[in-house]
């Protein structure tokens, strides 16, 4: 079998109340393919805190997603402000987001800790004035 | 305990989906960082909350929680309620606060959960 199920989203920048329609789609999407319960809730946790960066940090981006039977890849990519100091915004706590999203349940700075944690593979590519785009790997063994 | 439980001891409004009443749930936690939510999965079912956004549907979503209590005395609106009827997720509404929504439900058995 060597079936890629291939699902691409635009997320709008200037919705903060649709963040997490993509990765809620890709959740159900996982669920109907029977993919076990502790995949699917790492796939939706960091993808989730992808596409919340994505709006918060980067005015939106794309989401493309593939899933084959070892696992699921996700690309985050946003045309943002980039980020400056990779080390630094990895950091637990580290946050550069206004108080106005503090007040909505984000910006506690464990957005990317949180990604890096429940994803098996993890890495950024950033440059600033250009974007970031997150490569994610959830391995199904 | 039952969901139905943390409504009687929260003295909590069903919001929707009182047909779930009955769901077994044996762990919770309680916050207004979606992220702090999301960053340690255990077996939580249900979530205390101050927070009212859709951004609390999802992130309940996303930990396969059944109910989201809504605490001293904050209301979802509309849109979130579809949102969590769609999802199979119970809302209650306390007017108790934070700490004592918690202390409750603490004293009655249950538990923040054990990281995996
Ligand atoms: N897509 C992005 N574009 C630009 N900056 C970002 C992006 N994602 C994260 N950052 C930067 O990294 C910091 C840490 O991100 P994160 O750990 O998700 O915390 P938070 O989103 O709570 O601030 C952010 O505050 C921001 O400065
Ligand atoms: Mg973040």
């Amino acid at each position: 079998m060597e079936d890629v199920i291939k699902l691409h989203y635009v997320v709008p920048g200037d919705d903060f109340t649709r963040a997490g329609a993509a990765s809620g789609d890709v959740k159900r999407t996982l669920k109907q393919l029977g993919i076990s319960p502790a995949v699917i809730r790492n796939v939706s946790i960091a993808m989730y805190e992808g596409e919340i960066n994505m709006v918060i940090h980067a005015g939106g981006g794309e989401i493309d997603v593939e899933i084959t039977e070892n696992g699921i890849k996700m690309a985050l990519a946003d045309k943002g402000p980039g980020i400056a100091n990779v080390e630094l915004a990895m950091k637990e706590g580290y946050s550069t987001a206004p108080d106005n999203i503090r007040n909505l349940g984000f910006g506690a700075g464990m957005g990317l800790p949180n990604i890096k944690k429940y994803t098996d593979d993890f890495r950024i590519e950033t440059a600033v004035g250009v974007g970031t785009t997150l490569f994610l790997n959830v391995n199904i063994q | 305990m039952k969901v139905r439980d943390i409504q009687e001891i929260l003295n909590a409004e069903v919001i929707c989906r009182d047909d779930l009443l009955d769901t077994e749930v044996y762990a919770a936690c309680g916050s207004d960082m979606m992220s702090d939510v999301l960053a340690f999965v255990k077996e939580q079912a249900v979530m205390l909350t101050g927070l009212v956004n859709p951004q609390v549907v999802r992130t309940a979503e996303m930990m396969d929680m059944h109910c989201i209590v809504f605490v001293r005395g904050k209301r979802p609106d509309l849109n979130m309620i579809e949102m969590a009827e769609d999802r199979d997720m119970v809302m209650l509404c306390t007017d108790c606060e934070m700490f004592t929504s918690c202390g409750k439900l603490y004293s009655a058995g249950l538990r923040g959960g054990s990281a995996q």
